[in-house]
This record gives structure tokens, sequence and C-alpha cells, in this order.
């Protein structure tokens, strides 16, 4: 009867390993295939870490975005990296993980500073917080930074031209003022 | 109101600082959505109904922070910072702050 029990047990185990990592890979491959051809897509959008954009004699319209993703593991990576924190190591299966979500939060943050018309991102911050739960093991990523829409010519009327009038002779006021003298 | 994470809003002045400004909300996420996300942890990948449900949160906090900046007459927050924690199994606090500002 234990016998039996166990297994049972064994065979759900090894069940579990293989649709974790049968369907996890697929499910890997195909993300990285959506986040390459995004990524193309959403090149000419520039993501900077920098605090102020590189043309500081221009005037923005400055937004706040963010991209956040949740993802989890498979049952076969949280086995692999159990082991794997016996040993010690490169767990390779969690830095794939981690790296498909932080480059799916990124493009998140690039489409909704898209939609607002943005050039530019300046200030991307990271952040990444594990979720704890019976049987979870997930961790948020979130990116976020402040999306610039250039003002001027092309610009939608109204705020536009207000701040641009407003901005025409004092980009100095920022710290990030140019180094050219008056 | 303006939000951004800078220091500056690119080609404004800053003509006063009203300090800081915050926001934040305690969430825990429900059963149903737990059981699915165990499920959804059999084979990986993203947990959509997390994912909604700290954007969700996120943007409470942010709508919080951002109604006490209008309270205190500020139309813009300057250098704004979320912090996550997870407070005890199956709740999580999200936290907006910035500097409040008025610009012109």
């Amino acid at each position: 009867m234990q016998t039996a029990l166990a297994f049972g047990e064994l065979i759900i185990f090894v069940v579990l390993m293989a649709v974790g990592y049968v369907v996890g890979r697929i499910a890997e491959a195909r993300h990285y295939a959506s986040i390459k051809t995004r990524e193309r897509l959403l090149q000419r959008l520039t993501v900077f870490t920098s605090r102020f954009p590189p043309t500081v004699s221009q005037s923005f319209d400055a937004s706040l975005v963010t991209g956040c993703t949740v993802v989890s593991q498979d049952y076969f990576k949280s086995v692999a990296a159990a082991l794997y924190s016996i040993f010690g190591g490169r767990v390779r299966s969690y830095e794939s993980l981690l790296d498909r979500a932080r480059r799916e939060s990124v493009l998140r943050m690039k489409h909704s500073a898209m939609r607002r018309g943005a050039s530019m991102i300046i200030n991307v911050k990271f952040q990444a917080v594990a979720i704890p739960g019976r049987g979870i093991g997930a961790v948020e990523i979130l990116a976020y930074g402040t999306a610039l829409r250039p003002l001027g010519a092309g610009a939608s009327a109204g705020v536009g031209a207000d701040a641009d009038t407003g901005a025409a002779g004092r980009d100095g006021a920022g710290p990030a003022s140019r180094a050219r003298p008056a | 109101m303006i939000l951004t994470n800078i220091e500056l809003i690119p080609g404004k002045r800053v003509v006063r600082h009203l300090g800081l400004v915050q926001g934040s909300t305690v969430r825990a996420k429900n059963v149903g959505r737990d059981i699915l996300a165990s499920l959804k942890n059999i084979v990986g990948g993203e947990l959509k109904g997390y994912t909604e449900l700290l954007n969700e949160a996120r943007e409470e906090a942010t709508s919080r922070m951002v109604r006490q900046a209008e309270a205190a007459g500020a139309n813009a927050i300057l250098n704004v910072r979320f912090s996550t924690s997870s407070i005890t199994q199956g709740a999580a606090e999200l936290f907006a702050y910035g500097t409040a500002v008025v610009v012109e």
C-alpha cells in the first residue's frame, strides 16, 4: 500500500517535471521570439539611465512611465534551482527567467511611452521584488522612467506652444544647463 | 499634474518646493488568483493576474500621492520613486513618493 503511494507520488513528480520542462521551454522560446521582434520595432525609442536628456537645449513634455511584469518559474526550474542551491554556482534557469521579465518590463514601459508620443525615456530604474505565497515562487520586475516628448514644430497645439515660449530663454534653469557660454 | 523621476522638468522652471508627498496601498491577492498562480507555477511564465493586481495597486498609490500633492497646491511631482515590500504572505505594500513642486 505504502509503496504504491510512494510510487504514485514519484509518478506525479516526474510528470510535473516533464510538463514543466517541455511547456516551460516552448513558452520561453516563444516569449524570446516575441521580445526580439518587439525590441526591433521599438528600437527608435531610446532608453537612457542618465538623469538628463542628451539634448538639454530642447524643451520636452515629461511624464512618468512604468512597465511591470510578474513571472514565475516552472516546476522543472524550481527543482533545478533547489539542486543548484546545494552545490552553488550559476542558476541558469533563473537567469533566463529574470532576463525575460526585465526585457518584457522595458518593452511595456516603452509601449506606454510610445503611446504618449515620446522620443526617449531617461533615468530608467529597475526594481525586483519576490512575491511569496504557498507554493508560488514569483518575482515582480518593475521598470520606470521619465518619458520625454519633444515640444516645438509638429507638437500638439496648446501645451506645446505654451511651454515653448515659457522655456525659450531659460533652459539653464536646471543643473544640466548648456556648457556653452551665453 | 506632471510626474517625473528626475529632479527637473526639462524646459520648465521650478517656482516653489512643497516637500515630500507620498501614497501607499496594501493589497492582498485573492485565493482564486492564488490557486491559478500555483497551477501556472508548474509551467512557468507570466502571472498575468498578479501583474494586473500590482499595476492597479501602483496606480492607486500614485493617485493617492497625486491627491496629496494637489491638496498642497502643487502642479508637478519630481523625483518620483516606487517601492514594493511584501509584508506578509499574500500581501504587499506599494508605495510611491516624490517631491511636490510648483512649476511655471
